[in-house]
């Protein structure tokens, strides 16, 4: 019964809630009891609120039960990762310079989930302050991948992802600066939408690359992801980048999701995906066979810049983090040293005591970039190029509605593989960087699975603020496939 | 050894406290004072997360000011972080504008001794946020206060055009009056509303040859006195300094020096490790602003005549000294309150001295402007109207002014109520002269001698009428009358 | 070959970037960010003589808010997370007057 009810999508579970079907106080205590059976193994939370996530399922009962009108997630228990600020507990980033920080605000999806009844499970790990494409960079803990526990779950939002896919929460929410979305959700095997930059609130999103960062959903089908959506989606006044109705209106995703996009072009970037693995080659060429017999066109385009994403990515993601963390310093909150010998001490024993290598190598990265002598080279020239990138897929969008590629090169790698080599871990980024820089949207949905029973994520992009129709296009595969609903069994491999 | 020739060289930086009700980036109230970190809230305090939403007010007052002086305002600007570390600095960056400043190329022009002003140009002008601040004389340790942190800070820089401590001071003056007169600033000194720092240098000439002395930039005046004085203490620091040493100018021997202001002394600041290295780019938080035609003619409506014009004006058009002038347009509620009774028609040296000699006076007493007195230009005008009509006499008109201000009557209303109106009827008055010059026929021989004593009979006469008048006779239709019948 | 970003230069980055990076550190770092900045230099295939540097994605400008007051937070939490604070400020060891405040 209780296998059963975790097995729901949100909006199955949100439609028995509020028919009285389901008391979300049982899913509630359900959803814990899974989080205590088998996150120890699997690592993907660094809080849970289970006292407020019980007393949130009661309310949202009992006002079910005496027949008020409920929000659109209204008793359905939901994980954010722990980036996002919340006063109902620590906002870590998975660092231990933030380790005891209690922010006393929420960000906007926070606020967002709670005013639609969401219940907030708890937060997941992911890479500290979401800088990798593992969650191993994660100061506070360990999490693995559902499918294989010797395996990532990928980054920056592992914790989410490995939530979404076990059980442990039936959405999440992560954030994307490079793939931080996508990446984890292909190798946990479920959807995960990095919106448009702009389409979401970044208020309350500890900053890592604050023009790339975008908050989005990890979900268990494409309709989740559309329910989401349509809950954080929309201009939020405190955040100066989120854009306003009259430019880019939100719109109920759910409406049309089932309806096929008639006509649908879709571009495959020519050569680009020459050095995914074979079994991922394999998945996109079915993949793309499924949208032909849906009545799609597919046309070779060229984007010949997309080579170089990954150089200005890292270049720009970390001048931008290198002066975001410049404020954990330990004068104002977070991890102080225990005995500076002077102010300045102050700075530099606390960061260096409270950063781990990955997030220290990418402020030096990015100050190096910035510094004087050298920003011309580096962080201006990768800009520029971020501009060629942009016009690439200007030009591709004026011939196709999408854009369908791999999320990444391989499956979920072993944990321990990269860790040593911070080049090779930043060139797995490959196929999702490109989005962040021009901007637009991008979802990863399962696509199949390779020899060793790995999920494989087919990412789709599309021009900025069409998500409406991005998750139309991406529900077309989904309803010929039935990927998304396999579920790993990490329960078996604790017990 | 012999005095050199030299020529000093100071540009300044200045830094102004924007008026707005709410700091830059965020809602928190300005208030001066008041408990420590009690005007603080997430974005202005930097916690993770937040982000800064840029205030309307503090664009347009900086535009304002601009435009006053005289600058070319930038169609497109942007937000830039410039880095660095410091316990004030919540963020460790300081949200500021770098390579498009919102104004440049502009002057100011200054008031230097009678009559005479100076253009001093203006590199640019551009809007950031303010640090908050660190309290040292605790011991071992500092205390940090936000409440300043994030105010909205003008940041005007001069190019080096001034040439002795009486300039830098005659502009720090005149910026603070443009800025009240504009309304974007309060200029409270005391309450470190503005802030000054001085490139200082001298160009010495010796033995034929020009040498530069190094530059010094002396942070954070926030005195008139202390900016002339520390100027004047470099120009003779730096003197000896290039007497004993020889030092010139050379890359990287710009220094930073601090003032004390108790011994009246510069005093090198500690030099940091390493060269500063602000590492700007552009802030990714905020978008960039572009100010079209139709914006920048709303904000010019919101710009008024400039005190130096009004000054200028008040001396050529009203004839009024340029002291008179410059003390009337110290503030613009005075000066359009001055211009004002005049252009109701009153002579203008007449209500210069109504308002200095005795409106002032009020104002000082009441601690208000003389324009807040309660008393309406108008009734102003009127009272100095009726002082030039010899209705009332110079002194009565002081007094009328002072009642004026208490009772809210109307001058004409009050004279003749204290009875001080002055008796300007030719046959009333006709009869006491007549009665004068009965009585005292030797005076009335000596002036109509023609000889030396004329005169001082004359006046001797004047002042019998004006005591059997008890004061009240007006003295210039008596002596109308006196001409007369002395002739 | 000579690397891209040797120690000395590693060390002066930290310095800027205020972190106290052991010997250890300094010479992984060195290796480390000497191969990404190599793999960087691909940029350099790429003539952008005349293409705009791309700050914002978004075309967007002007957005601002009105001048009026919110709710500061009270004193207690805005200190509630400070590492150490004496009455109602921030503490801090002894800032020496330099010339690192603008
Ligand atoms: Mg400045
Ligand atoms: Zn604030």
């Amino acid at each position: 019964m209780a296998d059963e009810l975790l097995n729901l999508t949100c909006k199955q579970l949100r439609d028995k809630i509020a028919a009285g079907a389901v008391k979300s106080t049982a899913v509630v205590e359900a959803v814990l009891a899974q989080i205590a059976d088998i996150d120890d193994t699997i690592g993907a939370y660094i809080s849970t609120f289970n006292k407020h996530a019980l007393e949130t399922a009661e309310a949202v009962d009992e006002k079910i039960a005496a027949g008020e009108s409920m929000g659109a997630l209204a008793g359905v228990p939901v994980a954010i990762k722990d980036n996002m600020c919340t006063d109902l507990g620590a906002t870590t980033c998975a660092s231990r310079i933030l380790e005891n920080f209690q922010a006393p605000y929420n960000a906007h999806v926070v606020e967002k989930l709670l005013a639609a009844d969401a219940v907030i499970i708890g937060k997941t790990n992911l890479d500290e302050f979401a800088m990798g494409s593992s969650t191993e960079n994660s100061g506070l803990k360990r999490t693995v991948n559902p499918w294989d526990m010797e395996r990532v779950p990928g980054g920056s939002s592992g914790g989410s992802a490995a939530a979404v896919a076990a059980r442990m929460c039936f959405a999440a929410l992560g954030s994307d600066t490079g793939g931080s979305i996508r990446q984890p959700a292909g190798f946990c095997g479920v959807v995960g939408l990095k919106p448009t930059y702009g389409r979401v609130s970044r208020f309350g999103l500890v900053a890592y690359g604050s023009s790339l960062d975008q908050i989005g959903p990890v979900t268990r089908d494409v309709a989740d992801a559309a329910l989401m959506m349509n809950v954080i989606a929309g201009r939020d006044k405190r955040d100066s980048t989120s854009v306003s109705e009259e430019m880019a209106p939100v719109c109920d995703y759910l409406e049309k999701l089932d309806e096929d996009v008639k006509g649908l072009k879709i571009a495959v970037a020519s050569g680009f995906n020459a050095g995914a693995d074979e079994h991922i080659r394999n998945a996109l060429a079915s993949a793309l066979d499924i949208y032909k017999n849906l009545g799609a066109q597919i046309v070779e385009v060229k984007m010949p810049h997309l080579d170089y994403a990954i150089a200005a990515y890292y270049l720009i993601a970390t001048a931008e983090a290198s002066s975001n963390l410049a404020r954990y310093d330990g004068v104002h909150y977070g991890h102080r040293t225990e005995s500076p010998a002077d102010y300045i001490e102050v700075y530099s024993k606390s960061r260096a005591e409270g950063f781990g290598a990955e997030v220290k190598r990418r402020i030096m990265l990015g100050t190096y970039a910035l510094s004087s002598g050298y920003y011309d080279a580096y962080y201006l020239k990768a800009l520029k190029v971020r501009n060629l990138i942009r016009k690439d897929f200007t030009n591709v969008f004026e011939k196709a509605d999408c854009i369908i590629m791999p999320t990444s090169p391989t499956t979920a790698f072993k944990l321990g593989e990269k860790i040593e080599d911070p080049l090779q871990m930043y060139l797995t980024d490959i196929y999702t960087l490109a989005a962040n820089l021009a901007g637009v949207p991008a979802i990863s949905i399962p696509c199949g699975f390779d020899a060793d029973n790995l999920p494989i994520g087919l990412q789709i992009l599309s021009p900025a603020f069409t998500e409406e129709k991005l998750l139309r296009i991406a529900r077309m595969f989904e309803s010929k496939t039935n990927y998304h609903t396999h579920r790993p069994k990490p329960a078996e491999h604790t017990k | 050894m012999s005095e050199l020739e030299y020529k000093l060289v100071v540009g300044l930086e200045i830094h102004v406290h924007l008026a707005t009700r709410t700091k830059l980036f965020c809602g928190c109230e300005l208030v001066y004072g008041g408990e420590a970190n009690s005007r603080v809230c997430p974005v202005c305090i930097g916690m993770p997360g937040v982000l800064p939403v840029m205030n309307a007010q503090a664009y347009e007052f900086a535009v304002l000011t601009a435009l006053a002086l005289n600058c070319k305002i930038a169609n497109f600007t942007k937000w830039d972080r410039k880095s660095y570390y410091y316990p004030d600095l919540p963020k460790n960056y300081q949200i500021s504008q770098y390579d498009l400043p919102l104004g440049e190329a502009g002057y100011i022009e200054i008031p230097l001794e009678t009559g005479r002003t100076k253009k001093i140009r203006i590199i640019r002008v551009h809007l950031e946020e303010d640090a908050g601040k660190n309290t040292h004389t605790l011991g071992n340790f500092s205390a940090v206060d936000l409440n300043r942190a994030g105010t909205p800070l003008l940041e005007i820089v001069t190019e080096p055009d001034m040439n002795s401590p009486e300039e830098v001071r005659a502009l720090a003056v005149e910026l603070q009056r443009i800025v009240r007169y504009l309304g974007v600033s309060d200029a409270d000194m005391q309450k470190g509303h503005m802030r000054f720092e001085p490139n200082i240098n001298l160009t010495i000439t010796k033995a034929g040859s020009e040498h530069k002395t190094p530059i010094v930039e002396v942070k954070n005046l926030n005195s008139f006195r202390a900016v002339e004085k520390s100027v004047a203490f470099e120009v003779q620091r730096q003197l000896d300094e290039f007497a004993e040493t020889g030092l010139t100018m050379a890359s990287g021997n710009k220094s930073t020096r601090g003032w004390d202001d108790e011994n009246e002394v510069t005093i090198l600041q500690r030099e940091k490790e390493e060269a500063h290295d602000y590492r700007y780019f552009p802030d990714p938080d905020l978008v960039p602003v572009e100010i079209d035609a139709e914006w920048l003619d709303e904000i010019k409506l919101r710009l008024c005549e400039l005190p130096i014009e009004m000054q200028k004006r008040f001396v050529t058009e009203y004839k009024l000294s340029d002291y008179d002038a410059g003390v009337l347009t110290g503030d613009r509620f005075t000066a359009e309150f001055f211009d004002t009774a005049v252009k109701a028609g009153a002579d203008a040296k007449r209500v210069c001295n109504l308002l200095t000699q005795t409106g002032m006076k009020l104002a000082n007493e009441a601690g208000c402007n003389v324009a807040d007195l309660g008393i309406s230009a108008e009734d102003l005008s009127k009272l100095a109207k009726m002082t030039d009509a010899g209705d009332i006499s110079a002194t009565a008109s002081a007094a009328i002014f002072e009642e004026m201000v208490k009772t809210k009557k109307a001058p004409d209303v009050i004279a003749s109520e204290l009875n001080l109106l002055q008796k300007s009827d030719a046959g009333e008055l006709e009869a006491v002269v007549d009665e004068v010059l009965a009585a005292n026929p030797d005076a009335v021989a000596d002036a109509t001698s023609g000889g030396k004593k004329t005169k001082k009979a004359r006046g001797f006469l004047l002042g019998q009428v004006m005591q059997k008048t008890k004061g009240q006779a007006n003295p210039k239709i008596v002596s109308q009358i006196l001409d007369k019948k002395l002739s | 070959m000579a690397k891209k970003l040797d120690e000395s230069q590693v060390r002066h980055v930290a310095k800027l970037a205020r972190l106290d990076l052991t010997d250890d550190e300094v010479a992984r770092f060195s290796g480390q960010l000497s191969a990404i900045l190599g793999y960087v230099e691909k940029l350099n295939e790429l003539d952008t003589d005349s293409v705009e540097p791309l700050a914002h994605c978004l075309p967007i400008h002007n957005i601002f808010r009105e001048d009026v007051v919110t709710e500061s937070l009270d004193t207690e939490s805005a200190l509630k997370n400070a590492p150490q604070r004496i009455d109602s400020f921030f503490k801090v060891p002894k800032i020496l007057e330099d010339d690192s405040g603008e």
